[in-house]
C-alpha cells in the first residue's frame, strides 16, 4: 500500500538532496548544457571553407566560370597554384584538402563529344571530410555544367544527368541531427547515471539501511526515486528541446506532444537501467563505471547519434538492437527533421515500451526490502 | 526495586542461524541462537567485533532473512510480516543512517513522514526530542556538520520520532566521546522509564554492560549466556584482587603476574594491577605474592567476560631485541611545541605542546574528532603543520631523509595491509619497502612469524584474517625494520577485549626494550596502560601527565573520579564551564 505522506517525505528529501549536492547539479544541469554547446557550436561534421588547390593550365572563359562557381560557395576556399607539383606539395603538408586540376584543353573540349576531363584529388586521411568534399565538388560541377550550357544555349552530350536534392535536412547542417540526438544522451545521463549514483550512495552511506527499517514499502522507495528523477529528466529534455529549437534553430517538424511522449518512455527505460545497476553495485564508484559502460557510451556511440548504424559492421549492427537509445535517436531524428512518420514512430515506440516494461519489471522483481 | 512481571517477551528467537559468503569463505554469523528479550527494560547485546551483534539486530528489524530458526518480534513473525513489525520498531544502524545533506529538522521530518506521524502531533514530539537530545539550537544545521556525539543523538531522535515499542540500537556509543555516551544512556533510560519502551543496545564497551538490565553475551555467533550483569560478575566473587608494590613499575609487575599459571588475567589499573585468578586459586600462599600488597576487589562484568572466553596467554619476553641496543641517551625523543593545523576555517589542532621520553609509552587520548589523528599525521610527516614546531628523534620528519624515517615504525588506523596478498607476501613487501634484503630480511620475517605466531596463517590473504590477526600482522610489519620509535594510530579500535590485552602486552614488552611508543586511543581504560598521556578535546590539550596525575587534576574539580572516564568527563565539564 502506498501512503501519500511517506511518498511526499521521500520525494521532498530527494529534491533537497539534488539541490544541495553539487555533483547532482553538475550531472543534471551543467553537463547537459555543456554538451549542447559543444555539439551545437563546437563539433561540426560539415565541410566549410575547406582549402582546395586550383591548378588551371590554360586560363580562359570556361575555366574562369568554373572556378568562379567554386569560389561562390561557402564550402570551399580555393587557392590557385601554378602547377601540379606545388599543389601536391601543399596537399602533402596539409595546407589543402583537395586539388582540382583543369587541363589546358578544358575550354576547348568541353562541348565536344566525350566532354572535358576535370581531375579531383582528395586527401582521404579523414574519410568523412573526403567524402563530403568529393560530394560537394561533384554537386558544384553538375550545377555549373547546366548553368554554363544554358548560358551558351548549347547542350552537352551527357547520357545521364544526376539531379540531386537533399530532403529533410536541406541545408545539410550536421547540427540539425546532432542536437536532437544529444537529447538521448542527456536523458541517459540523468535517468541512468545519476539515478544509479544516488541509489548506490544511499547504500554506501547506510541511509538505505535505516530507510528499510521503517514501515516504508519497497514500491514506495522505488517510486520515491523514480518520480523525482523522472521530473528531472523531463526538465533536461525540455531544456534540450528549447535550446535546440530557439538557440540552434533546429526545425521541429513533428508533433511536440509525440516527442514528449516518446521521451517519457525512454526516460522510464533509462531509470529502470539506473535502478537495476544500483541494486547490483552498492557503491558509487562501481555503479558509475557500470552506468558509463552499459548506458552512456552505447547511447553515444551505438545509437546512431553520431555514427550511422547502417555503416557499422554486421555484428555491431546486431548489438545496437539491444541499445534503447538506438530507438530513441531514430525517433528524435524523425520527429525533428521529417515529421510524424508513423511507420518509423510505431515500431520504435513499441521497442521502447517493451524495454521500459522489461527493466521496470525486473527492478520490481529483484528489489527486496532486505540487506541480503 | 519492585520486579515488574512481564508476561510477553518483546522478541523471541529460536534456533536462529545465518551465514554470509565473504569472498571465498562462508562466514557463520549466527549459529543456533535462541533467546527471549524481556519487555520494558534495556537488554545489552555484548560481544567482540564479529560476534554477530549486527546480524542479530538486522534480523530483528526484518532486514535479513535467517537461514534457520524463527524470529518473533512483538508477537509478529518478522520473516513473514516485516512491515507490521517495522511500524512499532525504532532502529538505529551502526553507521548513523542520517542524510548528511539534510538539516536536523529535515531529517526529523523525513522520519516522521516515513512513520506516518500525524502533523498535529509533531510539534510537541519534536520539541520533546530536541530538548532531550540538546539539539534544539541546531535544528537548521546540516546533519553532516554535527559532531559525532550529536549525530548519534539525532539518529536516536529519528528512531524515536514515533515512540516505538522496541528500540534497536546497534553500537550507538562506538567512537563517541564519554560525555555524549553518558547522555545517550540517559535518553535511552528515560524512554524505558517514561514510555515503557523495550531496548536492545549492542556495544563493544564492556563497561557499558553494567548499565543494562539484562545481557545477551555473543561470541563467534553463539550465545554464551543471558542474565543480569550482577549474575555474571557474582560468579567471579573471590577471584579478583588488586595487587601493588611500592617500588617496581606497574608495567613490570603486570608482566610478571600475567606469566603465573594461577593468574587468568592481569591488568594495570591505577597504581595497582588487577588480577583475575583461575577458579579456586588465590594469590595468598603463592610464592610470587610475597611482599606484595594484596586486596580483594569487587568483580565486574568484564572479568566474567574474559573468564568465559578463557583469558589471554602470556607472551614471553624476548631474550635480545636489537632495538634494545639503542644507546640509552636521555632527553626527549619527541618534542612538540605550539603546534596547530587548520583545514580552511576549521582549526583541527590548536597550538598544543608535549614531549615524550625514550622508552615511554605515551598516549593521545580523546574522542573521535578531538584532533588525535591530525596530530599524529603531523608527527609522522604525512601532513604539514600550519604553525608551531615538532621534532621526532631530533628532526622534522616532513623534510627528513629516508634514512631518518627508517627509525620510526607506523601502524595506521585501518592497518594498511594489502588485502589480496598473503601474510607472508605482506611481510615480504613491507620488508623490501624498508630496504631489507637477503639474510637480514629473511631473519626479520622469521622473527615476525615466531614472535607474532603467524605460522598457521602464512598463506592466508590478509583480507580473510580476523581483526585481531590483522592487527598482529600490521604490528609485525611496522616492526620489521626494528624502529626505535613506534607510532600506533587507534591500534585497538574494533578489536575484541582479548586481542586488546594481548596487544598491550606486546607494547609493554617493546617499551621495556627501549622502544618509544606513541599511541592514540579512544578507549579510556587504555589510558591506564600508558606511562604518560595527554587528553585532547576539540583540538586542545585538556590535561597531561601520568594517569594518576590526570585523575588528581580532574579530582580537583570536585567531581568523584574513580576511572579515567570519570576524569575525562570532569575535565570536559571544567573546560565547558
Amino acid at each position: 500500500m502506498i501512503s501519500g505522506m511517506r511518498m511526499r517525505g521521500l520525494m521532498r528529501k530527494e529534491f533537497l538532496q539534488i539541490w544541495r549536492d553539487p555533483s547532482s547539479i553538475a550531472i543534471a544541469f551543467v553537463l547537459p548544457v555543456l554538451l549542447l554547446f559543444i555539439f551545437g557550436y563546437g563539433v561540426s561534421l560539415d565541410a566549410k571553407h575547406v582549402p582546395i588547390a586550383l591548378v588551371v593550365e590554360q586560363q580562359d572563359a570556361a575555366t574562369a566560370s568554373f572556378t568562379g562557381a567554386f569560389r561562390k560557395l561557402d564550402y570551399f576556399a580555393p587557392l590557385p597554384f601554378a602547377n601540379m607539383r606545388d599543389a601536391e606539395e601543399a596537399m602533402r603538408e596539409g595546407e589543402v584538402e583537395a586539388i582540382l586540376h583543369l587541363k589546358s584543353d578544358f575550354g576547348r573540349t568541353i562541348f565536344q563529344p566525350g566532354g572535358a576531363p576535370a581531375q579531383l584529388i582528395v586527401n582521404g586521411v579523414n574519410a568523412n571530410t573526403a567524402r563530403l568534399i568529393s560530394g560537394y565538388a561533384t554537386g558544384v560541377w553538375a550545377t555549373w555544367l547546366q548553368q554554363y550550357a544554358a548560358l551558351n544555349a548549347r547542350s552537352f552530350n551527357v547520357p545521364v544527368m544526376v539531379q540531386s536534392r537533399v530532403w529533410f535536412n536541406s541545408e545539410l547542417k550536421s547540427r540539425n541531427y546532432l542536437v536532437p540526438g544529444l537529447i538521448a544522451v542527456i536523458m541517459t545521463l540523468i535517468g541512468a547515471l545519476l539515478t544509479a549514483l544516488v541509489v548506490s550512495r544511499e547504500w554506501e552511506r547506510g541511509t538505505m539501511e535505516s530507510l528499510m527499517a521503517t514501515p516504508v514499502s519497497m514500491s514506495e522507495i522505488l517510486l520515491g526515486k523514480i518520480i523525482p528523477y523522472f521530473l528531472l529528466g523531463t526538465g533536461g529534455m525540455l531544456l534540450s528541446v528549447a535550446m535546440a529549437v530557439w538557440l540552434f534553430g533546429v526545425p521541429l517538424h513533428g508533433s511536440f506532444f509525440l516527442l514528449f511522449g516518446v521521451a517519457s518512455l525512454f526516460l522510464l527505460v533509462a531509470l529502470g537501467m539506473g535502478l537495476l545497476i544500483s541494486t547490483v553495485a552498492k557503491n558509487q564508484f562501481v555503479a558509475s563505471q557500470i552506468a558509463l559502460v552499459v548506458t552512456f557510451l552505447p547511447a553515444f556511440l551505438l545509437s546512431g547519434f553520431i555514427f550511422e548504424i547502417a555503416s557499422m559492421p554486421q555484428v555491431v549492427q546486431f548489438i545496437t538492437h539491444i541499445i534503447p537509445a538506438r530507438y530513441f535517436v531514430a525517433l528524435l531524428h524523425t520527429l525533428f527533421m521529417a515529421g510524424n512518420i508513423w511507420s518509423v514512430i510505431v515500431p520504435n515506440t513499441l521497442a521502447l515500451a517493451i524495454m521500459a516494461l522489461f527493466f521496470m519489471g525486473l527492478v520490481w522483481r529483484i528489489s527486496r526490502k532486505r540487506l541480503d | 526495586m519492585t520486579e515488574i512481571i512481564v508476561a510477553e517477551p518483546v522478541a523471541v528467537f529460536t534456533g536462529v542461524g545465518k551465514s554470509f559468503v565473504a569472498g571465498k569463505r562462508r562466514v557463520e554469523a549466527l549459529r543456533g541462537v535462541s533467546a527471549r528479550l524481556r519487555a520494558g527494560c534495556v537488554t545489552g547485546l555484548i560481544g567482540p567485533d564479529g560476534a554477530g551483534k549486527t546480524t542479530l539486530m538486522r534480523l530483528l528489524a526484518g532486514l535479513l532473512k535467517p537461514d534457520a530458526g524463527e524470529i518473533h518480534v512483538l508477537g509478529q513473525d518478522v520473516i513473514g510480516e516485516p512491515l507490521r513489525v517495522q511500524q512499532s520498531l525504532g532502529y538505529m544502524p551502526q553507521r548513523f543512517g542520517l542524510y548528511e545533506d539534510l538539516s536536523v529538522q529535515e531529517n526529523l521530518d523525513l522520519y516522521a513522514d516515513l512513520q506516518c506521524v500525524a502533523h498535529a502531533a509533531r510539534p510537541e514530539r519534536y520539541a520533546e526530542l530536541m530538548h532531550m537530545t540538546g539539539l534544539a539550537p541546531f535544528t537548521h544545521r546540516l546533519a553532516g556538520q554535527l559532531s559525532g556525539g550529536m549525530k548519534q543523538k539525532l539518529g536516536l531522535a529519528c528512531a524515536l520520532v514515533r515512540s516505538p515499542k522496541l528500540l534497536l540500537l546497534d553500537e550507538p556509543t562506538a567512537g563517541v566521546d564519554p560525555v555524549s555516551r553518558r547522555e545517550l544512556w540517559e535518553i535511552v533510560y528515560r524512554q524505558v522509564e517514561q514510555a515503557g519502551m523495550s531496548v536492545l543496545f549492542s556495544t563493544a564497551y564492556l563497561d557499558e554492560a553494567e548499565r543494562c538490565d539484562d545481557l545477551l553475551l555473543l561470541h563467534q555467533g553463539q550465545l554464551l549466556g543471558q542474565g543480569k550483569p550482577a549474575e555474571f560478575s557474582s560468579r567471579m566473587q573471590g577471584r579478583i584482587f588488586n595487587v601493588s608494590n611500592g617500588s617496581e613499575s606497574r608495567r613490570r609487575l603486570q608482566q610478571q603476574l600475567v606469566q603465573q599459571e594461577s593468574v587468568l588475567d592481569a591488568l594495570i589499573q591505577g597504581e595497582a594491577v588487577r588480577l583475575v585468578m583461575h577458579e579456586g586459586r588465590s594469590p595468598q600462599g603463592e610464592v610470587w605474592a610475597k611482599g606484595l600488597k594484596i586486596e580483594q576487589a569487587a568483580p565486574r562484568f568484564e572479568d566474567a567476560f574474559v573468564a568465559m572466553l578463557g583469558g589471554v596467554g602470556a607472551i614471553a619476553p624476548e631474550a635480545v631485541h636489537a632495538a634494545a641496543t639503542v644507546t640509552a641517551k636521555n632527553g626527549p625523543v619527541i618534542e612538540v611545541a605550539d603546534l596547530s593545523r587548520n583545514f580552511g576555517e576549521f582549526q583541527a589542532v590548536k597550538s598544543i605542546g608535549f614531549h615524550v621520553e625514550r622508552g615511554e609509552v605515551f598516549g593521545l587520548l580523546g574522542a573521535n574528532g578531538a584532533g588525535k589523528s591530525t596530530t599524529f599525521r603531523m608527527l609522522c610527516g604525512l601532513l604539514p603543520a600550519s604553525s608551531g614546531s615538532l621534532t621526532v628523534a631530533g628532526m622534522n620528519l616532513r623534510d627528513a631523509p629516508a634514512s631518518a624515517r627508517s627509525r620510526i615504525g607506523y601502524m595506521s588506523q585501518r592497518f594498511s595491509l594489502y588485502g589480496t596478498l598473503s601474510v607472508l607476501e605482506n611481510l615480504r613487501f613491507f620488508s623490501s619497502v624498508y630496504g631489507l634484503s637477503g639474510k637480514g630480511r629473511r631473519a626479520r620475517i622469521d622473527w615476525a612469524f615466531e614472535r607474532f605466531d603467524l605460522h598457521d596463517i602464512a598463506d592466508t590473504a590478509s583480507d580473510d584474517l580476523s581483526l585481531g590477526y590483522k592487527q598482529r600482522l600490521a604490528m609485525a610489519a611496522a616492526l620489521l625494520h626494528e624502529p626505535d620509535i613506534l607510532f600506533l594510530d587507534e591500534p585497538t579500535s574494533g578489536v575484541d577485549p582479548l586481542a586488546r590485552r594481548e596487544f598491550w602486552q606486546r607494547i609493554n614488552l617493546l617499551a621495556e626494550q627501549g622502544v618509544t611508543v606513541l599511541v592514540t586511543t579512544h578507549f579510556m581504560e587504555e589510558a591506564e596502560y600508558c606511562d604518560r598521556l595527554v587528553i585532547m578535546a576539540e583540538g586542545s590539550i585538556l590535561a597531561s601527565g601520568t594517569p594518576q596525575a590526570i585523575k588528581q587534576t580532574a579530582a580537583a574539580t570536585g567531581e568523584k573520579v574513580a576511572t579515567m572516564e570519570d576524569a575525562f568527563i570532569a575535565l570536559i565539564q571544567r573546560e565547558a564551564a
